[in-house]
């Protein structure tokens, strides 16, 4: 059973260190001896699920997320759709989250379409408004459990959620839209998060809950053997101590 | 009118003086900025007042890598043809460490003692401080993905350095990298800009780093199309939609020939002819600042036999590539600022050959970016690749330090190399690394800005550098 990560836009959505999030699920899956393939896919190429995936779709600027808004609005948006309702394994993040929802609407008032896969929208900062800047500890509850996401922030736009579900509630950061203490959202499992900084190293138990999920969906029993994190949890344990001590952020 | 003028000026500058004494004596720092704070409260037209005074005008040198360095070696050189120049050597970059440079070298009555400025400024006072100094000339070095943070979008911060242009004299003045396409892209803005730029296939990495930040034409958004990549987004392109290319560079640099940590040799091509240029500073990256470094100091009167001694006697910048006898042990001190750097280091390590002992330290204040996210987007694969075969069997696991040890040392895992100590904070990381470091072997530090700075001082404390402030 191959795992493959279909890489969206890597050669232009590459901001913010997305390739650590990308090199976190290849490696823990060879650490594992499962076998895992990294596909980019560009402006103009079509998705083509496997039927154990994990889908990246990464931050970018303004300029990119314009070009981008024009290759979701034909085909792939569409196939993206039909992937998250089968229940595929999506992650989007910043730029990537954003282009989830309805619109993404930039500075200068273009309203960039998304692909609709939750029910929310971004609107850019008001004038006198900062962007969102900062590390950030987010909670999430999956599959009945409580646990933490600690990443780092840097987002002009503020999201508002509709009827969808937030990834988790802000610690300490700021989140969707610095406003109402919802972070990212979650819609089967698809998942969208203002967290970069990167997610995934710092985040193992929600790498691993991202492979387990595209795994199960061929093999309903699959377990993940467990692999030694202490680097990862010192990473993600200095960083939430620094945020929970109310120290410098 | 004008003596009241006089009299204002004066109390500024001695205002100034007696606030850069303070900060020395409280040992608050270099106390690089904080005279220039003091003298522009006093009279917030002291920078345009003493500027105005230097025969020869001011020229300045921005960009994300390599400002301090190129601004020394241009100082370096204007010194050879017996052009005095006053900087703000020590970092510091924005209008209130301009105009601490410029009241320091001034006398009571506001009379400058440098015929000419030469100042590294940060990309967003670029707007500022061309239009107090009334700059005559501006070198435009790089735009590489750094503090984003900060500024939010590269080309915004492109778009903030060309507004400075219409202050600059028309038809010449400003100097752009051609190899670098958004930087090259501000010409549009700039009629008479000269470019500087590497013609040398050797240098060809024949990939585009994961860091490259622009490689959609800055124009159109079209992918470029790249005969040869040198680092990052730089190198040799075109457009094919909308034609956009590399312009013909002024001065360029051919041969080029890296020689490990040990320098750099090339021809350099100008207006006034060619010669060959040897470098003690190691990688493309000075090839670069040198050849902007030249192409200021010519456009401001040098001469090329100038410029060949005066990059050929070249020692480094603070901090940027510094060694250190540290007793027995030898300490080289390489700062880190990105991925394109940091990747550059690393080349060079490979090409070197024999580095052993290795400490990064990562540090997050606001100086060195909050987010460290670009530790990912660094080719630590390419050492762990060169070590698979063969190459840097020597090297020892590589230690991380500074505020963010943790994370560096993630980041080593992932890209399968081994982890050394893991020592948060950078005093207590620099002295767990001698230690580990045998007499007789060199330790490589390689530091983000203020993780670089606590090195030096615990350097300093354990008699090995004398703080920055006094290397000037």
């Amino acid at each position: 059973m191959k795992l493959t990560v279909h890489h969206l836009y890597a050669d232009m959505m590459n901001l913010y260190g997305d390739r650590g999030n990308v090199l976190s699920i290849k490696k823990r899956c060879e650490w594992r001896g499962i076998p895992v393939e990294v596909v980019d896919v560009g402006v103009g190429e079509p998705v083509r699920p496997t039927g154990c995936d994990i889908f990246l779709f990464g931050g970018g600027q303004d300029r990119e997320q314009a070009l981008l808004a024009g290759d979701l609005a034909g085909k792939k948006g569409a196939e993206l759709r039909a992937i998250v309702e089968d229940g595929g394994v999506v992650l989007g993040v910043c730029g990537g989250y954003q282009l989830m929802g309805h619109y993404y609407e930039t500075p200068e008032g273009e309203r960039l379409p998304g692909v609709g896969i939750f029910d929310l929208y971004t609107e850019p900062r008001k004038p006198g408004e900062g962007r969102l800047i900062g590390n950030i500890l987010v909670r999430v509850e999956l599959g009945g459990e409580a646990r933490e996401l600690v990443g780092f922030e840097n987002h002009g736009g503020r999201t508002r959620l509709g009827d969808v579900e937030p990834l988790g509630t802000v610690l300490y950061g700021h989140g969707n839209n610095g406003e109402d203490g919802t972070e990212g959202a979650r819609r089967l499992n698809a998942y969208g998060t203002y967290l970069h900084g990167s997610l995934l190293p710092k985040n193992p138990w929600f790498t691993d809950h991202l492979i387990l999920s595209a795994l199960r969906r061929v093999d309903g029993s699959f377990e993940l053997e467990p692999l030694d994190d202490a680097l990862e949890l010192r990473a993600f344990e200095a960083m939430a101590a620094r945020l929970r001590g109310g120290g410098a952020s | 009118m004008a003596l009241l003028r006089d009299a204002r000026l004066s109390a500024a500058i001695a205002a100034a003086r007696a606030a850069r004494a303070a900060s020395r004596l409280l040992r608050a720092g270099g106390g690089s900025t904080v005279p220039g704070v003091v003298a522009r409260r006093l009279d917030p037209r002291v920078l345009r007042a003493l500027s105005g005074r230097l025969p020869r005008g001011s020229a300045a040198v921005t960009g994300t890598n390599g400002k301090t360095t190129t601004a020394r070696m241009a100082g370096a050189i204007l010194r050879e043809a017996g052009i005095r120049t006053v900087s703000n050597f020590t970092g510091a970059n924005l209008v209130t460490g301009v105009t601490a440079a410029l009241v320091e070298d001034s006398d009571l009555a506001g009379r400058p003692s440098a015929e000419m400025g030469l100042f590294e400024v940060d990309e967003a006072s670029v707007p500022r401080v061309a239009a107090e100094a009334e700059l005559r000339l501006l070198a435009v070095l790089n735009l590489f993905r750094d503090q984003l943070d900060r500024y939010g979008e590269l080309a915004y911060t492109g778009k903030v350095i060309a507004s400075a242009f219409e202050h600059l004299p028309p038809g010449g003045g400003v100097i752009l990298n051609a190899d670098d396409p958004l930087v090259a892209s501000l010409g549009r803005s700039a009629p008479g800009a000269l470019y500087f730029g590497v013609d040398e296939p050797a240098l060809d990495t024949g990939r585009l780093q994961h860091v490259a930040d622009s490689k959609d034409c800055p124009l159109c958004g079209t992918p470029l199309s790249y005969s040869a990549v040198y680092m990052g987004h730089v190198g040799v392109y075109r457009c094919g939609r909308c034609g956009f290319g590399r312009p013909e560079p002024a001065y360029r640099a051919s041969r080029v020939r890296l020689r490990g940590v040990r320098g750099a040799t090339f021809v350099l091509s100008g207006p006034a002819g060619e010669r060959e240029v040897r470098l003690r500073l190691p990688g493309l990256y000075n090839v670069y600042n040198a050849l902007a470094a030249a192409a200021l100091a010519g456009e401001a009167g040098a001469a090329m036999e100038h410029i060949v001694r005066g990059l050929g006697a070249f020692g480094g910048a603070f901090g940027r590539v510094e060694r250190v006898l540290a007793g027995e042990r030898e300490v080289f001190l390489l700062l880190i600022k990105n991925p394109v750097g940091f990747n550059e280091i690393l080349r060079t390590f490979i090409a070197g050959g024999g580095a052993r002992h290795v400490l990064v330290a990562i540090n997050d204040n606001d100086a060195d970016g909050r987010d460290v996210s670009w530790l990912w987007d660094v080719d630590l694969e390419m050492l762990a690749e060169a070590r698979e075969e063969g190459l840097l069997s020597e090297m020892q696991p590589i230690m991380a330090g500074g505020l963010r040890a943790e994370d560096m040392a993630v980041r080593l895992k992932y890209a399968g190399l081994p982890v050394g100590a893991v020592v948060p904070g950078c005093g207590e990381a620099l002295r767990r690394a001698l230690d580990a470091t045998p007499p007789g072997e060199t330790l490589y530090v390689l530091p983000t800005y203020t993780a670089m700075l606590e090195i030096r001082r615990a350097l300093s404390e354990l008699g090995y550098a004398r703080p920055f402030w006094e290397d000037r």
